[in-house]
């Protein structure tokens, strides 16, 4: 699959162009303006997870094509704390930071596939894809 | 370095000195440097003699390979001073550096011709040279870019100021415009701007208009529930207007909780509600004279 480009996070002004170019990537595959917008506020929340508590990382944008459909995948790494315990992280409410604890889930249901695999000390990686309705 | 390679420098930096400019400008001119369109010639062949001049009397020092010693002060100084006006010109920072780079052909013929004979003096002050030229032209280059990044300063110094205004819509009733993307140092002069406003005007109603706000995250959303909040403790009713149906969906699937702020889809709508708690009507004359 085309990897379209990998975009670094690294402060906060990295998070803006992280929704400027998937926005635009967006756009050019085609989604719908809900589609874009839902797809658009994950990525800023996922991007700002990455960046608060992972330290810093990347995502890469990478467009899917089958047959009959076409999706945008994000997949955001890290090197950061990693998170103990994936089920608790994903419950609205719950933060260990002083945001409202409603970002890594809300994300998961503004997406179609949404995966974490982390490890303590080693980092977080969260893989995403919204398909073109 | 030997004393023998710097003083032929020198010596030759001041026989040729018409020569040496007549040559670089022509050298500057083939590069596509000489940029009319952005400076005058007569500014360029300035800058050029002041170059040559002072480049001479650094050359005269021992410490000639080391641009930072202190007889290369007035040298940095010009460079500085060109590097900032060429910045604000426009020039990019490869031309600004290429103004010095350029200067090494001519210097090199000179060269070539004076010590045809004397290999070794010939490449020793041919090294000497490239590496001083060097060290200035990425002087320039440091230069540019701090100029570049006080511009960029600036210019969000001014962006935070400008993209809050608070606009008096009738007595007691405020609106605030809210465009662009919402970081925390933006938030917070808003929300101090909104704040310091509503004692100003002693307002009862603000009406927070977001549909310049391309995204609704999670962050956003605990910010204009923070200002609403404060604005509450103040006595003042917030309306959230500019909510689009594609923000809407996306709020939803968010989880977030805004039940406890009134919230519009048009600003229209939210005026029509602010003018409601101030027991306010609007009629038109038509009806007024049946």
């Amino acid at each position: 699959m085309p990897i379209l480009e990998t975009i670094t996070i690294l402060d906060s002004a990295d998070i803006v162009r992280v929704r400027q170019k998937v926005r635009s990537q967006t756009v050019a595959l085609g989604f719908g303006l809900v589609d874009q917008t839902k797809i658009v506020t994950a990525a800023s929340e996922i991007a700002r997870n990455t960046l608060d508590y992972g330290g810093g990382g990347s995502v890469t944008l990478e467009v899917l094509e089958s047959a009959h459909r076409v999706g945008l995948r994000l997949t955001f790494t890290d090197q950061g704390a990693g998170i103990a315990n994936i089920e608790l992280a994903l419950q609205n409410g719950y933060t260990t930071g002083s945001g409202l604890g409603l970002g890594l889930g809300g994300a998961k249901r503004l997406m179609h596939e949404f995966e974490i695999t982390s490890e303590v000390g080693k980092g977080t990686c969260v893989t995403t894809v919204r398909w073109r309705q | 370095m030997s004393l023998s390679s710097t003083s032929k420098i020198a010596d030759l930096l001041e026989k040729n000195e018409t020569e040496l400019l007549r040559n670089w400008l022509t050298e500057l001119e083939a590069s596509g440097l000489r940029r009319d369109d952005l400076m005058r010639s007569t500014e360029l062949n300035q800058q050029c003699h002041e170059f040559l001049r002072m480049f001479r009397s650094a050359a005269q020092h021992e410490n000639f390979s080391d641009v930072q010693a202190p007889e290369w002060g007035s040298v940095r100084q010009l460079l500085t001073d060109i590097s900032r006006d060429r910045a604000q010109q426009g020039f990019t920072s490869s031309e600004v550096a290429t103004f010095i780079f350029s200067f090494k052909k001519p210097l090199f013929d000179q060269l070539k011709r004076e010590l045809a004979q004397q290999n070794d003096l010939l490449v020793e002050s041919i090294w000497t040279v490239t590496d001083v030229l060097d060290q200035l032209g990425l002087w320039t280059t440091e230069v540019f870019q701090q100029a570049r990044e006080k511009v960029i300063l600036r210019q969000q110094q001014e962006l935070l100021e400008l993209s809050t205004p608070v606009v008096k819509l009738w007595e007691g009733i405020l609106a605030l415009p809210m465009i662009g993307t919402l970081d925390s140092a933006r938030t917070q002069v808003v929300m101090e701007t909104l704040l310091q406003q509503i004692v100003e005007t002693g307002s009862q109603v603000v009406i927070i208009d977001i549909t310049g706000v391309p995204t609704v995250d999670t962050l956003v959303a605990q910010y204009l529930l923070k200002t609403v909040e404060a604005a509450r403790l103040m006595g003042t009713d917030c309306i959230i207007s500019g909510i689009r149906p594609q923000i809407a969906q996306t709020i939803v699937h968010l989880g977030l909780d805004l039940s406890g702020v009134i919230t519009k889809a048009t600003l229209a709508d939210a005026f029509a509600i602010a003018l409601k708690k101030r027991q306010l009507t609007i009629v038109s004359k038509a009806s007024q004279s049946v």
